[in-house]
């Protein structure tokens, strides 16, 4: 069996898992115990499948079935194998947490849930091996729907099923928007079948202006998909609205396929590159970079918190695109195999830390119930396994040295700052103010994160009940040990990390990064510009924590008294005057109040049930999105007049348009 | 080898010897300037051998993270000061991290201090996390502008070769580096949470930042943030020496040079040390929402700093 045949397997072998679900509807503790297990193993396998692709030449394969002139074409290459890694490490985890996550889950339920789950993952990965358009929509749409009937689970929820019908329509759009894309860039003789095999259109020239025109819908089409704004309102609704394994999912690889599809389609399909696509790809990352996380920090439900924070990840992955098409498109090969690492180091990391801060908080709404994070806290002493777990997630999404997150924002900046010797002026001085944008959203990400983890999780219990929380079961501890030891792990090793993505780089812009560093230590394009070694780091931390933690207690004591906490004089506080969710984010909102339209509801003095509600807006959703809706609501409404229920009235319609049709036939 | 390590231990413990000592010049010279009778110069080691040997007090809901912050942000500290060159350039940990890396550093140990702070579950406690993490996060794009700036010129983040581009070879005078320098004036006065962004002295409940959050903390975990406050105004001032006075230190090699280094390390400490208590005692501590103007104001000149690199010196 070739390495295509082993990926073409465990897709079969997940559609197949699917399909067990709906044979024993009755049976939920099977499709717990037994499907979620082996979805694991699935993806375990097919993490394996990506890492071996990478270091094998392309390979491509044909199924015998599709439409009569285009069966389906498979290719496995570099670029697929590396998101193969991430969507079989990811879900390895996840899957391997809902073992654990679904078990109150009534039967018949999970049983669906199970099927529209490994379609998902199935489609996920035939999005990654498709080679031919029709394929591709096809395992696009798979992949949309399957999403869909996951994130209504709970549809007697009226939001919800509000928030999907959003999701449904918005990924809609940006459906329709990719198949006009892949109508401009067919290639060969028009009107044949053949002419849509993505090899076809490999070897099609495409002037700059339909270029353009294809790269734009390309933007257009996966930027819904990925939530760039003004195309995210989405995220933050679907996001929290499915239970938290599909959201990991969701947020930590779907999204990505997105960039997988973007990156194809510009430095594969496309022949062509234009430099002024990458200043576009730029500016609308780093404003979608600081719109998510201006918003992620005013959150108060804890998963709509992270869906914003994906926005403002997926926010850094477009800009290290737009870098990289810059350089590119500049001839600068070096500086554009930099961003290019750079944005896929940096899709890997989001999938591990998102994908552990979504289940986190599923453990923590099986524990309490809860998801607004002004009714939590104190959690870290009842659920201590989530919460230094958790810890781990909080500090990597927040760019912490020695964890993963740092490293690929470490390695964008460096491109920031390399950027002179552009041929055009005015980017060489543009580009490094961006640089600042940049650190500002990775500062905020930090703000975030110290809310997030802080209110969720330390403190004291706002809520009594709280104190029953109780720590998340085996299954659902490995998934996060996992998806955390890909935290440290990725964050560890950035110089084989760099090493394992040259195939990528190569494949898509012909170019390496050099690496004047050894395994301890990166130092991309040369050691003397700029380099960083994580091991030392957590080396020399560790050593000094220890010496000063022994030495202290052997010089001097380690004698410990235990007291109430400082009153200031005033003995009546209690857990609630901790900072709420809505206080953490306060100054955020303050500072930033041009972006968001703030309701607030603030009780009367005198109230005896007081109540007291702030919830910041999103401008996009009220300037862009709701005269869009209100227009469609009075053109619908014009388009109702016609309807009447009579009868009379309709047979004069079909007579109008007989004679229309006639006049038009007989002349 | 031999030497380069020697040379690494000795310069770290000498910052972590030297850090209080900088701190207590500061307070001195604070005194003179206000008119009051200044304290002994040694006085921060006297308060830190006297936390050192009191008993631990913990509030009763203090967690496991409320005790190891103050070990990690120790340690964190001491791994900056041994990362920027203040006697010698060539040091075994320099490659370890360049200046973005040391700015994650930082901001490693404050997001600890932050939840740390947030552990006990007081009001103060995590007021202090908010306003620290808003001051940071105004601050970090300034620092990072001023870092470009230097590295623009000397085409390296690493210090070592920011530093012997600027001392050690042809002399040359950067107008862009003005700019910078006073950018990154302001910007470690608010992360080393002095005037006049917060104030290092008050005990003013709804005013302090950095002292709201370390409310809490008693004895040897008091004693090591203290120190560790004490080592990151050092790392802070030699970070600004080698970018904007590095005549002094000893070129990569030359051992000859270090009673030299030594002595104008310590100079410009001292002189560093009395500007800052000057530019304190004729300040005044500002509205906390006066801060994003401030350091917005920061920000500018640091971006003016590169645009004029940009103009001027390419």
């Amino acid at each position: 069996m070739t390495l295509l045949d082993w990926a073409w397997a465990v897709v079969l072998y997940w559609l197949a898992l699917a399909a067990a679900g709906l044979l024993m509807p009755s049976s939920g503790g099977l499709a717990r115990r037994i499907v979620f297990p082996l979805g694991a193993a699935g993806a375990l396998a097919m993490a394996v499948v990506g890492v071996v692709a990478l270091f094998n030449p392309p390979m491509q394969f044909i199924l015998p079935f599709g439409l009569p002139d285009l069966p389906f074409h498979l290719r496995l290459d570099a670029l697929s194998g590396f998101f193969l890694i991430l969507l079989g490490g990811a879900a390895f985890g996840v899957t391997l947490y809902a073992v654990g996550y679904f078990r109150h889950m009534p039967a018949g339920q999970l049983a669906l849930l199970s099927t529209w789950y490994h379609l998902f993952l199935a489609g996920m990965a035939m999005v990654l091996l498709a080679d031919d358009a029709y394929a591709f929509m096809v395992a696009w749409e798979v992949m949309a729907l399957a999403s869909y009937f996951l994130v209504t689970t709970d549809h007697k929820i009226p939001e919800i099923r509000r928030a999907g019908f959003l999701y449904l329509l918005i990924a809609h759009v940006g459906a329709v928007a990719l198949l006009l894309a892949f109508g401009v860039l067919h290639g060969g003789e028009a009107g044949r079948m053949g002419a849509y095999t993505f090899d076809a259109m490999r070897q099609t020239e495409h002037t700059p202006f339909w270029a353009s025109i294809a790269f734009l819908l390309a933007l257009f089409g996966f930027g819904a998909k990925a939530g760039l704004v003004p195309l995210h309102v989405w995220l933050p609704e679907a996001h929290p609205a499915a239970p938290s394994p599909v959201s990991a999912l969701m947020s930590g690889v779907m999204l990505k396929t997105a960039i997988y599809g973007l990156l194809r389609a510009t430095f594969d399909l496309l022949g062509v590159q234009l430099a002024w696509w990458g200043s576009l790809a730029l500016a609308l990352g780093l404003v979608t970079a600081l719109y998510g996380v201006i918003f992620a920090a005013v959150q108060s439900d804890m998963k709509r918190l992270l869906a914003w924070s994906s926005i403002e990840n997926i926010g850094f992955i477009l800009a290290g695109f737009g870098l990289t098409l810059i350089f590119h498109t500049d001839g600068k090969d070096a500086l554009a195999a930099l961003t290019l690492t750079a944005l896929l180091y940096h899709a890997l990391n989001h999938a591990f830390f998102k994908g552990l801060l979504f289940v986190g908080t599923g453990s923590v709404l099986h524990a309490t119930g809860e998801r607004r994070m002004g009714r939590l806290g104190g959690l870290m002493r009842f659920m201590p396994w989530t919460g230094w777990l958790m810890l781990l997630g909080a500090l990597a999404i927040a760019g912490l040295p020695p964890l993963n997150g740092f490293v690929s924002e470490w390695l964008l900046l460096q491109a920031f700052l390399l950027t002179p010797g552009l041929t055009q002026p005015y980017l060489n001085m543009v580009i490094p103010v961006a640089a600042a944008v940049v650190v500002m959203a990775a500062a905020l990400a930090a703000y975030v994160m110290v809310k997030f983890y802080g209110v969720i999780f330390l403190g004291r219990p706002r809520d009594p009940e709280l104190k029953h929380a109780h720590e998340a079961g085996w299954p659902e501890r490995l998934g996060m040990l996992w998806l955390a030891a890909g935290c440290v792990f990725l964050g560890l090793i950035p110089s084989q990390m760099i090493d394992w993505i040259s195939p990528v780089v190569v494949l898509l812009i012909d170019a390496t990064l050099p690496n004047d560093g050894n395994w301890v230590m990166v130092a991309p394009l040369s050691a003397a510009r700029a380099s960083y070694a994580p091991l030392v780091f957590l080396a020399v931390i560790t050593v000094i924590t220890l010496l000063v933690y022994f030495g202290v207690k052997r010089v001097y004591h380690g004698r410990v008294r235990r007291a109430d906490p400082w009153d200031c004089g005033y003995p009546e506080q209690d857990a609630r005057m901790q900072d709420s969710a809505e206080g953490f984010g306060q100054p955020i909102r303050l500072i930033f109040s041009a972006f968001m339209r703030v309701e607030r509801l603030t009780p009367d003095p005198f109230d005896r049930q007081p109540e007291y509600r702030g919830d910041s807006r999103d401008k996009v959703w009220l300037f862009i999105y709701q005269p869009i809706a209100q227009f469609a609501a009075r053109l619908s409404a014009l388009a109702g007049r016609l309807q009447h229920g009579r009868i009379q009235w309709y047979l004069i319609y079909s007579f109008a348009t007989l004679i229309f049709l006639l006049v038009f036939v007989t002349r | 080898m031999t030497t380069g390590v020697l040379l690494q231990i000795t310069q770290t413990g000498l910052a972590l010897l030297l850090a209080p000592l900088l701190m207590g010049w500061v307070n001195i010279c604070r005194a003179w300037l206000q008119g009051r009778s200044a304290p002994p110069l040694l006085q921060p080691y006297y308060t830190l051998q006297k936390l050192f040997h009191k008993d631990a007090v913990l509030a009763h809901d203090a967690t496991r993270l409320f005790r190891f912050a103050p070990y990690l942000i120790f340690a964190c500290m001491v791994l900056a000061a041994g990362i920027v060159p203040t006697l010698a350039n060539d040091l075994p940990f320099s490659p370890a991290a360049d200046v973005i890396a040391l700015v994650g550093l930082f901001a490693l140990a404050r997001v600890f201090q932050a939840l740390a702070a947030m552990d006990i579950g007081t009001a103060f406690g995590s007021l202090g996390a908010r306003r620290e993490m808003l001051v940071s996060f105004l601050a970090e794009p300034a620092l990072l502008m001023v870092f470009f700036t230097a590295s623009f010129i000397s085409q390296s983040t690493e210090l070592p070769h920011i530093v012997d581009r600027l001392a050690h070879q042809e002399f040359a005078l950067y107008p862009s580096l003005a700019f910078a320098a006073v950018a990154f004036w302001m910007v470690s006065t608010a992360e080393n949470a002095r005037i006049p962004v917060d104030n290092p002295s008050t005990h003013l409940e709804l005013t302090m930042i950095h002292e709201a959050m370390i409310l809490e903390y008693s004895a040897r975990h008091l004693a090591l943030i203290e120190w560790a406050v004490a080592l990151k105004l050092f790392t802070y001032s030699a970070l600004g020496i080698a970018l904007f006075l590095p005549w002094g230190i000893a070129a990569a090699g030359d051992l000859n040079a270090l009673p030299l280094a030594l002595l104008a390390l310590v100079l410009k400490l001292a002189l560093g040390g009395a500007a800052l208590a000057l530019l304190e005692t004729i300040n005044a501590k500002m509205r906390l929402f006066r801060a994003p103007e401030f350091l917005g104001t920061a920000f500018l000149l640091a971006v003016l700093g590169m645009l004029v690199h940009f103009l001027l010196e390419v």
